[in-house]
């Protein structure tokens, strides 16, 4: 799903260090935030927007509600905190927190899928969609990287997602949307998911997926971008990466061969995407494939 | 974190799956005096890695004295790159067939996944190889756990010969150990059928999922930590993700994925890492440890410095290493790219304190990185 800056956002610890920096900073760029949550400081106002006990409570609390809740919740309280969004009725979560058990994340996920609540994340630096708003910890502000243009980026890591849109905006173009989807082994919106999302974003021209190996979410998404119009080019990070430690027996039956850097270039070729062998070479890319 | 067999089994008995009886030793005596009243017993290498018994590292012994010869000569042997240090010693189980059982985190739905097959005791690809519809599974939600119906369902028509409810029940059992555990992988193969026509677990493959550890400190006291080097045992200390390779051009960036594709940059041309090293998320106000875990690396011939800042700081990352750097006065030919939040502040600091302006890109630092490593200067 892509924010947009008519959304309205509340933040869920928005009272802390980080929840605070980045609030304001998300504010400041435009995008709507009219609440955040604190169970000990509510009834307070931070930053300019009143604080709740909890995300139901903001749902009722504020005049036309909310849409989309952002989490910054250590891990070990993140899952209560989706759960609060997710019963509140928000339309999305953006979870950024790293380190969240998995056993919870999949436990969020269930309610969410129940719910129709479309989570982003975990362990997500955010999304950003230039000139409108930005969700997260994105340096959206920065007009060297997020210059408003028509290349929709997908990435499951924060800062090499923007370093890509910094090759982007270097090479004359610029962003329509950023998705990051983050790097955990379960995410709720998916790379192909993304990519459904920016083919069907009218501002959206061309994409740029930045896929990492491990898992089979490239591969996933080769199978839509196979049908789609737009024109694509991906880079994979990792290649040069020893061997996972991570798999398990039994995860790598259930996945087959897929997870390879190999496995990923080669379902993305086949369906018509452009493999750049360095971040640096999507300038290029782009000028030939949107020619 | 990675569990053994005798760390494992005891987590499967307390869900009411039964194991055989033993002990665990140290010394082929302690192997004897657990062998004495079990009769005929089966000693197991304890090492994080499978085919231990293509390895010779599994040995049936009919008594006391058999297990000691077996645990002293299984004791001290190399598996894969682990020394054996312990055995276990169990009660050797007479069967009749051999199942696999596991309950894993599957992406694909997002959910806990239990799988089965009557293929067991042999390795789970080559089981599949062998015939790919024996693996049975079913997908869980796990707000409400597997319901026994579906879990019977899913065994249907899979040749158990009568073993299904016991099967099912197993697997339910399995389940809970999965969940009260935070398991990644909670897997038993194989699932024995004994000659009374029970089921028994006869190995046990756990591993914990390193995020849940903090909530169960008392279990992940009998995992098995990564084997690390000494610099990476230093990073860990200091809270980095630090890991050594073999090649000779140092890596600090910010971020796994910006991390790793600094790596493939440099491979990109012709150069090779000599290390994983991330500083980005929470660690990122961490650049001063970070340069000397690099720099103490002798194989580190040249550095490159890759950051790109979106939640973690460049003038923040930049500062810690500029601190290092005075204190560690390194010589080694250093080339830096920096953009994302806080860029300006960080070119001034270099200019102003190393009196050296970033590269334009991060290709163009790597390059001249691996150019430097290969040209052996300073």
């Amino acid at each position: 799903m892509i924010i947009r800056g008519t959304h309205k956002v509340i933040v869920q610890g928005i009272t802390g260090k980080q929840g605070t920096f980045w609030s304001e900073r998300m504010m400041e760029y435009g995008t709507q935030i009219v609440g955040g949550v604190n169970p000990k400081k509510a009834g307070t106002e931070h930053i300019g927007v009143p604080v709740f006990a909890s995300a139901v409570d903001a749902m009722k609390g504020l005049d036309g509600g909310f849409d989309v809740s952002i989490l910054f919740i250590p891990p070990m309280g993140a899952k209560a905190a989706a759960l609060d969004a997710i019963e509140a009725g928000a339309k999305a979560v953006v979870c950024l927190t790293e380190h969240i058990p998995v056993q919870d994340v999949m436990y969020m996920m269930a309610a969410a899928k129940e719910r129709g609540v479309k989570i982003i994340g975990p362990n997500t630096a955010g999304g950003v969609t230039p000139g409108e708003c930005f969700t997260g910890f994105m340096p959206a502000f920065n007009e060297k990287i997020f210059r408003p243009g028509n290349v929709g980026i997908i990435s499951r890591s924060g800062s090499l997602g923007t370093l890509m849109c910094l090759n982007v905006v270097q090479a004359g173009f610029g962003i329509s949307a950023f998705i990051g989807i983050g790097g955990d082994p379960i995410i709720g919106t998916t790379t192909r998911d993304a990519l459904e999302a920016l083919d069907a974003f009218e501002k959206t021209d061309a994409v740029v997926m930045v896929g990492e190996i491990g898992g089979a979410m490239e591969e996933h998404a080769a199978e839509y971008a196979a049908t789609m119009n737009k024109p694509m080019a991906a880079f994979i990070a990792g290649g040069a990466a020893p061997a996972g430690k991570k798999m398990g027996h039994a995860g790598a039956i259930v996945m087959g061969n897929k997870g390879t850097y190999q496995s990923k270039a080669d379902a993305l070729s086949a369906a018509g995407v452009t493999i750049l062998d360095t971040p640096m070479d999507v300038g290029p890319v782009l000028k030939e494939r949107m020619g | 974190m990675n569990f053994e067999e005798h760390a494992g089994k005891p987590l499967l008995k307390a869900a009411g799956i039964p194991v055989p009886n033993g002990g665990v030793a140290t010394t082929a005596d302690q192997a004897a005096d657990i062998a004495a009243p079990l009769g005929k017993v089966a000693v197991k290498a304890q090492v994080p890695t499978g085919k231990r018994g293509k390895a010779g590292g599994i040995k049936i012994a009919d008594d006391a004295a058999a297990a000691q010869a077996a645990a002293q000569a299984i004791l001290g042997m190399t598996i894969g790159e682990h020394v054996v240090e312990k055995v276990l010693v169990e009660q050797a189980t007479a069967f009749t067939r051999e199942f696999y059982a596991a309950v894993i985190n599957d992406p694909e739905t997002k959910g806990p996944k239990i799988l089965f097959s009557t293929l067991g005791g042999m390795d789970v690809e080559e089981a599949a190889e062998q015939d790919p519809n024996a693996m049975r599974s079913l997908a869980v939600d796990i707000r409400h756990g597997p319901d026994l119906s579906h879990v019977r369902a899913m065994l249907d028509g899979a040749g158990l010969d009568g073993l299904e409810d016991q099967v099912a029940g197993l697997l339910i059992k399995l389940y809970d150990a999965y969940r009260a555990n935070d398991a990644e992988l909670m897997e038993i193969n194989p699932l024995a059928v004994t000659a009374a026509g029970g089921l028994i677990a006869l190995d046990c493959k756990f591993t914990m999922d390193d995020s849940a550890i903090p909530r169960h400190e008392d279990t992940a006291k009998s995992g098995t930590p990564d084997k690390l080097t000494g610099l990476e045992a230093k990073g860990k200390e200091l809270d980095l993700k630090y890991i050594e390779l073999e090649g000779d051009v140092g890596v600090i960036a910010n971020g796994a994925g910006l991390t790793m594709t600094t790596m493939d940059v440099v491979r990109h041309h012709g150069g090779t890492p000599a290390n994983f090293l991330e500083i980005g998320g929470e660690s990122y106000t961490k650049g001063t440890e970070a340069l000397s875990l690099v720099l103490d690396n002798p194989k580190v011939k040249s550095l490159v410095i890759n950051f790109c800042g979106a939640f973690a700081r460049t003038d923040v990352m930049t500062q810690g290493i500029l601190n290092a750097w005075d204190e560690l006065k390194p010589t080694l030919p250093t080339f830096w790219s920096v953009h994302g939040t806080g860029d300006v502040e960080a070119v001034a600091m270099l200019k102003e304190r190393l009196g050296i302006d970033p590269l334009p890109d991060m290709s163009a630092a790597c390059k001249a990185a691996v150019d430097a490593a290969k040209g052996g200067a300073k």
